[in-house]
């Protein structure tokens, strides 16, 4: 005998309105009285009501894994069982996706059918982290619904203090602003540090994430421990006859507003004969430009990245973006590629070494000053990391003439002229 | 007792498989695109390929069901290919521009909408809230259905100066991120402590680090031992609670709502940016969240109404001032939009430039 649906008032109410409805999923789910999951998924609707009646959450951590693995379930058991039994232990597998979050139509409905059978039948695309996320599992059907989805090629993301799943930006797959293979990178890194992904070991939680450009459209600056973001070393790529199509389609007036004096660091100017004049040492890469005119402008072909380190949202010391640790590193080569994967790691080892328990790159870089940081990494100091040198007067300078040598020696005779 | 299976640990899947095959051949060989309508992009190659993307918001918690008809709408018009954005629009690939039309009108008439693209109003950047979070003081997909229901037009339409990114957060970590408009549970008690269930479930010296202000100490109360918090340093960020569930920060009546602006991920033009709090005490109301989806609105239109071409949020900001931008949208300037914490004093007006 099945369960009836629960009276659900408020969440009908979330039922109306153009958008697709997840309240009219549920019900769906909860209605399918054929599935293992339809008693569940009533019970779970009960509970999100109560939530709603109450405005509070009843949902608890707990310990629930995978063979062989730490971590990649999240643990959910339910204070309110006793009104709600059936969805009393409602847990989630993260499992990463391909980079660019690019799939079939046949990978997606495996997945559809082995969380209905079991799971829950609710999966969502995708967490915050990046991750697909299979939620409503039953203790007893992890191990089992983890099997099928790895044996289809899948594995668990991170949770806890541990690498976490990463994100990329659509990038070189469909996106000509692009400036190195996005997918790549992100797999490369990620599989390289599966160990401290699958059982959490860190001080806290390492996430990276890419961007091929400076619009950063996987938000990596203020979301990602190691934030990789492509950039050029050479000159932007100028199509002047798409200029002066562009300069005719908006009016001089409106491609000066809207190009000339939007350029933040006032590197552009418009010739008498409508075409663009670039201050390439002025530019900044900040992509605008390129932007508005996708069809004149692209980025240079002396093409890597700009990596920064530390972003994190408030808690514990406050809202950090990543800073920058490296400048420029080409990205073009296989080796390339490798130099990165050893810089994360490396990075990764410092901070596993050396942050208090609970504390990100960001918070950690804060206390120990980036200097240290940057000496611990072996990477060499550059103007690019500041927005300005520093303005207060309390620092020992009894080490200057050493310093002064290791960058003359890096910079070679020019800087020493 | 039977072997238990060792798991194949395979990390990131590679995405050629799944990739839709004019991606996969002119992968890092894009020249240029457009957008021939909101909702769709168009994409040229060097090889002189062309590939059109349509985009369609989602509830992002899909069921199966939903999940299985977008595969069919994938199968029918889209070479069997799909993927997600990071705000969880789903993006369907076409080969040729006469399947654009029909793409659009089936998603539509299944209550998908078209749209996202630009300078719309994209879809909100969704945390977990009560539907499975372990620390939530409200849900995240119903206040995203309803802002969402309320700015439908604004996500089909790009009508707006730049993209709007909006985000929603269900506590004071803020997994929703940064946003041009962000929607956040603000608390504004400190936690009541079930003293009786301390001392069995935390794990003490770990909850006394968390605290940002050092509030909280160990202490014995009614002979078990115990955490007290001091309610005048207390900031009410609720950091301890997810260390220690029995410091209970979410309350139905003082888990409010706070509002804030300007935040912005990209390094276009300006530097990214954080939002700045605008509005606060506005209720937790489900199902819907009225009270927060008006002040949303009221600041969405003034941006809409006098912002330039290509300004974001925060860019108009810094334009117009903060006199201004208070003045515009009517929201009150309070002693609690100056900000006390460490480094906050970057923020004051170090300058005789004033607003009139």
């Amino acid at each position: 005998m099945s369960k009836k649906m629960p009276e659900t008032p408020m969440l009908d109410q979330l039922e109306g309105g153009p958008w697709p409805s997840f309240v009219t999923g549920l019900k769906r789910l909860a209605e399918s009285e054929d599935k293992q999951y339809a008693d569940r998924m009533k019970d779970l609707l009960g509970q999100l009501e109560h939530s709603y009646q109450t405005k509070k959450g009843y949902w608890k951590g707990g310990t629930v894994g995978v063979f062989g693995y730490g971590g990649g379930i999240i643990p959910r058991f339910s204070e309110v069982a006793d009104q709600f039994p059936e969805s009393a232990e409602f847990h989630t597998l993260r499992v990463m996706p391909p980079a660019g979050m690019h799939y079939n139509t046949d990978i997606l409905r495996k997945m559809c059918d082995i969380w209905e059978e079991h799971g829950s039948g609710l999966i969502a695309f995708h967490g915050q982290s990046g991750d697909i996320m299979f939620q409503g599992c039953s203790t007893d059907q992890v191990q089992p619904a983890f099997d099928k989805l790895n044996e289809l090629g899948f594995d668990l993301g991170g949770a806890g203090p541990a690498v976490r799943t990463s994100i990329s930006c659509v990038g070189a797959a469909r996106c000509e602003q692009s400036c190195f293979d996005e997918a790549k990178a992100l797999r490369m890194n990620v599989n390289a540090n599966l160990d401290d992904m699958h059982r959490p070991s860190l001080p806290y939680k390492f996430k990276f994430k890419f961007s091929g450009c400076a619009n950063d459209c996987s938000n990596a600056t203020q979301r990602a421990d190691m934030a990789v973001i492509g950039t050029w070393r050479d000159d932007m790529q100028v199509n002047q006859e798409e200029i002066k199509k562009k300069v005719a389609q908006l009016g001089r007036k409106e491609f000066i507003n809207q190009v000339i004096r939007m350029c933040p660091t006032q590197a552009l100017g418009l010739n008498d004969d409508d075409t663009l004049d670039v201050d390439n040492k002025s530019c900044v890469r900040c992509m605008h430009c390129i932007n508005v005119c996708t069809k004149a402008l692209k980025p240079g072909k002396d093409r890597g990245v700009t990596i920064l380190l530390g972003g994190k949202r408030t808690l514990k010391i406050g809202d950090l973006f990543g800073t920058v640790i490296v400048p420029f590193m080409p990205m073009q080569s296989d080796e390339d590629y490798e130099n990165l994967v050893e810089l994360g790691q490396k990075i990764i080892e410092f901070f596993a070494e050396n942050a208090l328990e609970h504390e990100r790159t960001g918070e950690m870089i804060e206390r120990i000053g980036l200097a240290n940081f940057l000496e611990g990494i072996g990477l060499d100091v550059d103007p690019n990391m500041v927005s300005q040198p520093r303005t207060n007067p309390y620092v020992r300078t009894d080490g200057w003439d050493d310093e002064v040598a290791k960058w003359n020696a890096r910079k070679g005779p020019a800087a020493a002229e | 007792m039977t072997e238990l299976r060792r798991p194949i640990e395979s990390g990131v899947p590679e995405s050629f498989p799944f990739m839709h095959p004019l991606l996969k051949k002119n992968y890092g060989h894009w020249a240029w695109h457009d957008r021939p309508r909101p909702g769709v992009l168009h994409h040229v190659a060097e090889s002189g390929d062309e590939v059109w993307t349509v985009k369609a918001g989602t509830q992002r918690q899909m069921d199966v069901y939903t999940i299985r008809r977008l595969c069919d709408i994938a199968d029918q018009y889209a070479e069997g290919h799909v993927r997600f954005t990071v705000r969880s629009n789903i993006e369907f690939m076409v080969s040729k521009w006469e399947m654009v039309e029909p793409l659009i009108k089936t998603l539509e008439a299944e209550g998908f909408p078209v749209g996202g693209t630009g300078n719309s109003v994209s879809m909100i950047s969704h945390t977990q809230g009560f539907l499975h979070c372990d620390i939530p003081a409200t849900d995240a997909s119903g206040v995203v259905k309803s802002l969402m229901d309320e700015l439908y037009e604004e996500f089909k339409h790009e009508e707006m100066p730049n993209r709007v990114k909006i985000t929603t957060s269900c506590c004071q970590i803020n997994c929703g991120g940064q946003g041009d408009i962000a929607i956040n549970i603000q608390h504004t008690k400190p936690p009541i402590i079930n003293h009786d269930l301390v001392a069995g479930i935390c794990e003490r010296p770990a909850v006394v680090a968390r605290c940002p202000v050092a509030a909280i100490r160990p202490a014995l109360v009614n002979g078990k031992p115990s955490l007290e918090v001091d309610e005048k340093k207390c900031v009410c960020c609720g950091a301890c609670f997810p260390p220690c569930p029995p410091m209970q920060i979410n309350d139905p009546v003082n888990s409010k709502i706070a509002i804030w602006v300007g935040g912005k991920h990209s390094s276009t033009r300006s530097k990214p940016a954080f939002h700045k709090l605008v509005a606060a005490g506005i209720p937790n109301n489900p199902p819907r969240w009225p009270e927060a989806a008006e002040i949303v609105k009221k600041i969405l239109y003034a941006y809409k109404e006098d912002a330039r071409p290509w300004e974001r949020m925060n860019e108009w900001i810094e334009r117009i001032g903060w006199p201004r931008f208070f003045e515009i949208t009517g929201l009150p300037f309070t002693k609690y939009h100056l900000d006390n914490w460490r480094g906050g004093r970057n923020s004051l007006n170090a300058s005789a430039h004033i607003h009139f």
